[in-house]
């Protein structure tokens, strides 16, 4: 059996041992997850056995090509689609790209126009720019302050010449699930193409193409315990979509090149093992633990985004008053706790998130902000953990700080 | 990211706090930019007995400043005055080139201190 293992392979383990003692309480899930051992099993025949080419016409290809097929029902499955409405990409990236595009470049005599969100996924906002190069017209929507797309400003950004709406299922920073069935009626009604990116979203909520009146689907497998590197596009029944990426006939003329079969192999299991309602519940529970315990515990600090049950079940997000975001996540790194930050200090181009932005949040809820996003893996005993050490290191940033302090002028 | 120098020092910094009786302040950012750095000051004749320095600020600022405060301990008000933000960054090791904007505050809240302290006298 062909294994990957640290020791042999020089050049990985020399990066492994800080990765192994820094990483004990992952709570960067929303970035990316690790890989089930499940799903690692069910890939490795497909690099050093079955390891055949899906286009090739002999008895390993004809596996190859059985493998992937099956793998594209549990995904269709799992959306309420049907099999040859799955396009496999090599993630989300590549997904909303060739959605918003293809859609874009195939329906161009339509009209031009395409309405979004302030608050979508990079990849989103940068094919928009391009796009506008392009001579397409985006609109970007504002969103409310819990992070919500508003309906009759939707309605209102929709004119003749509208060929598309693309709207975040649910979003990555503060894990606003937005209601697609409401969006989905809205461009049914108008008769324009509807596409969500739900790479955060999928098996943490409801997904479903019929209910919701969705056109296209951006999924990918990393967040949920599937492998880097692939993921699929809905495209439905009758959808007109260019292709992104030229090349041979695989995925039915729509995205060229061999396909990923050990990757979307282990796509497929991934989605199997995540449905199911059980580990919605769990995260769940330990999200609100985790939420209702640091503001018991800390003062001045809020959290962003909605509650309840329209948040991501795996998502948190603080805002901590005099104390900057990035020095939280370092402390909680020294501790062996994974974070992020939407803090200006943590981006290359030092602007903080343009999400927390568009939620109108203030340059100092921006700047101390802190995203913890759990997983199905994550424990009661990890979530004590937190609510432990996060206290003490808010605590000692605050000493640290010059705001804050009753006797001090800075009264924010 | 940073290099294990710069999380020691902001894990462990030794010139944090204030001075209650100092006999000089500064204070440089502003809470917009989502950097404050302040600096109090204890001088004898023209050298810095003491310093110490608060910040709402991220892990270079805090570790920038806290190395700052070590350099400039003991100096002249005039040596301490042309400190400049390439020593405070050659003193740490690596400085994230993005991060080095974080240890500008630090010479820029001394400036001012040392400015308050030559008005104040």
């Amino acid at each position: 059996m062909f294994v990957i293992t640290a020791r042999a392979v020089p050049w990985v383990a020399a990066v492994m041992p800080e990765v192994k003692m820094k990483s004990k309480v992952y709570l960067d899930n929303a970035a990316t997850t690790q890989v089930d051992e499940g799903v690692l099993e069910v890939m490795k025949p497909f690099f050093s056995e079955s390891y055949g080419n899906a286009s090739s016409l002999h008895s390993l290809g004809g596996a190859a090509k059985k493998s992937l097929e099956k793998a594209r029902k549990v995904i269709a499955d799992s959306i309420g689609a049907k099999s040859e409405e799955i396009v496999f990409t090599s993630g989300g990236t590549e997904g909303n790209n060739l959605a918003l595009k293809g859609v874009a470049f195939a329906n161009k005599d339509e009209g031009n126009q395409i309405v979004t969100t302030k608050v979508e996924h990079k990849c989103v906002l940068e094919s928009c720019k391009w796009l506008e190069k392009q001579g397409f017209n985006v609109t970007y929507l504002d969103v409310n302050e819990e992070g919500f797309v508003k309906l009759a400003e939707l309605e209102k950004a929709i004119n003749e010449k509208t060929i598309l709406v693309s709207v975040i299922h649910g979003n990555n920073e503060v894990g606003t699930i937005n209601d697609l069935m409401k969006i989905g009626e809205v461009c049914r009604k108008k008769g324009i193409y509807f596409h969500t990116d739900a790479c955060q979203s999928f098996t943490k909520t409801e997904l479903n193409v019929k209910k919701m009146n969705l056109d296209l689907v951006t999924l990918n497998g990393h967040k949920i315990h599937g492998p880097k590197g692939v993921g699929a596009l809905y495209v439905g029944e009758g959808v007109k979509l260019d292709s992104w990426q030229h090349g041979g006939f695989q995925e039915n003329g729509l995205r060229a090149g061999t396909e990923n079969v050990p990757g979307i192999v282990g796509f497929a299991e991934a989605v199997k093992l995540a449905m199911g309602s059980k580990h919605i519940v769990k995260m769940r529970k330990l999200r609100d633990k985790l939420i209702k315990g640091v503001l018991e515990k800390i003062p001045d600090v809020k959290i962003n985004g909605p509650t309840g049950e329209k948040r991501l079940c795996n998502n948190i997000h603080f805002s901590f008053r005099f104390i900057e975001g990035e020095a939280i996540g370092a402390s909680l790194g020294d501790k062996g706790i994974s974070s992020s930050t939407g803090s200006a200090c943590s981006e290359r181009d030092l602007k903080p998130s343009y999400v927390l932005k568009a939620l109108g949040l203030s340059h100092e809820n921006m700047n101390g902000s802190l995203r913890l996003s759990l997983s199905r893996f994550t424990t009661e005993k990890e979530i004590d953990h937190v609510l432990k050490v996060l206290p003490r290191i808010v605590k000692r940033l605050r000493e640290i700080s010059p705001c804050g302090k009753e006797e001090e002028e800075h009264v924010f | 990211m940073y290099s294990d120098e710069i999380l020691e020092r902001f894990k462990n910094p030794k010139f944090s706090g204030k001075i209650k009786d100092a006999d000089a302040v500064g204070e440089e950012g502003n809470f917009k930019c989502g950097d404050i750095m302040k600096i109090y000051l204890k001088v004898k004749g023209d050298k810095i007995k003491d310093v110490k320095f608060e910040t709402y600020g991220c892990v270079a600022a805090i570790a920038s400043t806290d190395i700052m405060c070590e350099l400039v301990k003991g100096k002249t008000l005039k040596e301490a005055y042309k400190m400049s933000n390439r020593e405070i960054v050659d003193g740490l090791g690596d400085v994230p080139s993005v991060k080095v904007h974080c240890s500008i505050l630090g010479t820029r809240a001394l400036r001012k201190a040392i400015e308050d302290y030559r008005q104040k006298k």
